[in-house]
């Protein structure tokens, strides 16, 4: 299926896999939407904010956790074009992270804001996973190609942030559960795997020359 | 935003009750109605969806319009069945609730082994329309149909050292999946004092919307305690005990912080993870606000007396 030529693999990467990606990645979404307006098939349950609302918490730590395993990926194939899927994974990760705040602001609490406010600051989970939000913000801001060029390796620096988040991220969804859990453990047990084969590829490599840009499109980084 | 007036019941709020009048009708017409209801009774099989006959208690019942027959029967917290608010419902087909008995023990005359028909035979079934406050701050209304705790305590004499009762749930993992994680440590076991499980609302639930317990609604007898939170109504009931001490609950076991012996329903006392000050009612429209949660669910003016002098931000 991999072409060996890697300027074909770039090519079916970034016109095929990559649009076909952005779309599956949409349907999380949809299918929630679909839920909200009652399209047969697409139930929400006796509950459907709390169904909208762990929905896009839990893309949100999918899509934190798809973006993290590119590194590995792009390593392990011994392909760097992988890396051209990462933004736009992170930026899902965004997305969703801030669809899951919106929904809690919006429909569970009715735009209280003294609750809301009361909430993260007295529930130490949702002390965390605001945080974790807050600090999404920067990196998305900051995905551009003009932004990456300008802050050069600063840029790296920023987007280590992405590890602590998905610590935050993880942590605030094994605190909020009441007594299963089992599901956050098995979101930890992935994120602990992604965080060993980085530091393992963090001692066994010198850091790479970054890479020419290719022709088009935005630079590729190594994480490093 | 406009704050409506919660106590206006909003059309989107009120549940599809033709469903349940027609089920109301339909018992009427078989002559199980208003007319023949003197003596409930339990049918035998009591497989679920079974017609039970049961006169509605207007004192104790509110006015309020109960959830869908769909909501009360596929959201539920049943841990043996799984975590998940839809697992009960999907997983609690392997329940055998017939044959099932009842283990009386403990500070009391009368003890063994009793039949659940012998348990419930001998009294009237009455349905009764329960808030239910969830302690995940969701609440529902539900039309139970049972007999008051009391009465049943009342026939195995408990003697004067009889100041708690203990329940007990099944434990059986082949029947119940969820038991195969200690999730919780199994078996379920809840408690109340004594004066708290001979209050006439405290209430033994056979049945709802006027029909035989589902399993994943804690058949074939369940505990309803409408002024705590949900978790008090222990399901699936194996065995009763009456103590001198109070006796473990698990919750309280697990969280002890989060979850306490008395667990009275209080809007000024917080779980560690969220504000119990207001609940979600299930079935409301999915832009309409969290409604205030009462002191006791709205049973203060029954049950207030029996905490008098007790500090309940001490005794959550």
């Amino acid at each position: 299926m991999v072409s060996a030529d890697p300027r074909r693999f770039d090519r079916l990467l970034r016109y095929r896999l990559k649009p076909l990606l952005f779309l599956a990645a949409l349907l999380p979404a949809a299918s929630l939407l679909a839920g909200a307006l009652g399209v047969h098939g697409f139930a929400l349950g006796a509950n459907p904010i709390s169904a909208i609302l762990h929905g896009c918490g839990k893309w949100t730590l999918n899509f934190l956790l798809l973006t993290l395993s590119i590194r590995p990926l792009a390593t392990l194939t011994g392909r760097n074009e992988w890396l051209r899927l990462r933004r736009m994974l992170g930026l899902f990760a965004f997305t969703y992270a801030l669809l899951h705040f919106l929904v809690y602001l919006i429909l569970d609490q009715s735009l209280d804001l003294h609750a809301v406010i009361a909430d993260i600051a007295k529930r130490p989970y949702i002390t965390i996973g605001f945080t974790a939000l807050l600090m999404l913000v920067p990196l998305a801001a900051t995905s551009t190609g003009a932004m990456m060029r300008r802050l050069g390796r600063r840029w790296q620096k920023l987007h280590r942030l992405v590890y602590v988040i998905a610590v935050l991220g993880v942590w605030h969804f094994y605190w909020q559960v009441k007594a299963d859990v089992r599901e956050p453990l098995i979101y930890a047990a992935v994120l602990a795997l992604l965080f060993a084969l980085r530091w393992r590829r963090s001692r066994s490599r010198p850091a790479p020359a970054v890479p020419q840009s290719m022709s088009r499109g935005e630079p590729i980084r190594q994480s490093r | 935003m406009r704050r409506p007036d919660p106590t206006v019941i909003r059309p989107s709020e009120i549940t599809p009750k033709e469903t349940y009048f027609n089920r109301r009708q339909l018992l009427q017409a078989i002559g199980l109605g208003a007319a023949s209801i003197a003596v409930g009774e339990l049918p035998s099989p009591a497989f679920a969806g079974a017609k039970l006959s049961a006169e509605r208690n207007i004192r104790y019942s509110t006015a309020e319009s109960p959830n869908s027959y769909a909501d009360v029967t596929t959201y539920n917290n049943f841990y043996e069945f799984g975590t998940g608010k839809d697992d009960p419902a999907a997983n609690a087909g392997s329940l055998k609730t017939e044959p099932w008995s009842v283990t009386v023990s403990g500070e009391a005359d009368v003890t063994g082994r009793f039949t659940l028909e012998s348990i419930v035979k001998p009294h009237a079934l009455e349905e009764r329309i329960y808030r239910l406050r969830c302690v995940e701050a969701w609440s529902m209304v539900i039309p139970w149909v049972g007999i008051p705790l009391g009465d049943v305590l009342k026939r195995f004499k408990p003697n004067s050292r009889a100041k708690y009762v203990a329940f007990k749930t099944l434990f059986n993992p082949t029947q119940m999946p969820g038991q195969r994680y200690s999730v919780l440590d199994w078996p379920y076991v809840e408690g109340l004092r004594i004066d708290e499980a001979m209050h006439p609302l405290s209430l033994l639930v056979v049945g709802v919307y006027g029909e035989v317990l589902p399993n994943q609604n804690g058949a074939p007898l369940r505990l309803v305690v409408p002024w705590k939170y949900g978790f008090k109504g222990i399901k699936s009931i194996v065995e009763i005990r009456f103590t001198e001490r109070e006796p473990p609950t698990s919750w309280n076991l697990a969280y002890p912080q989060a979850y306490g012996f008395y667990a009275n329903v209080n809007p000024a006392v917080d779980h560690p993870n969220w504000s119990q000050a207001r609940e979600r009612r299930i079935g409301a429209s999915l832009f309409s606000e969290r409604v205030p949660t009462q002191l006791f669910n709205g049973y203060g003016k029954e049950v207030a007396g029996l905490y008098q002098g007790m500090d309940l931000r001490r005794y959550y």
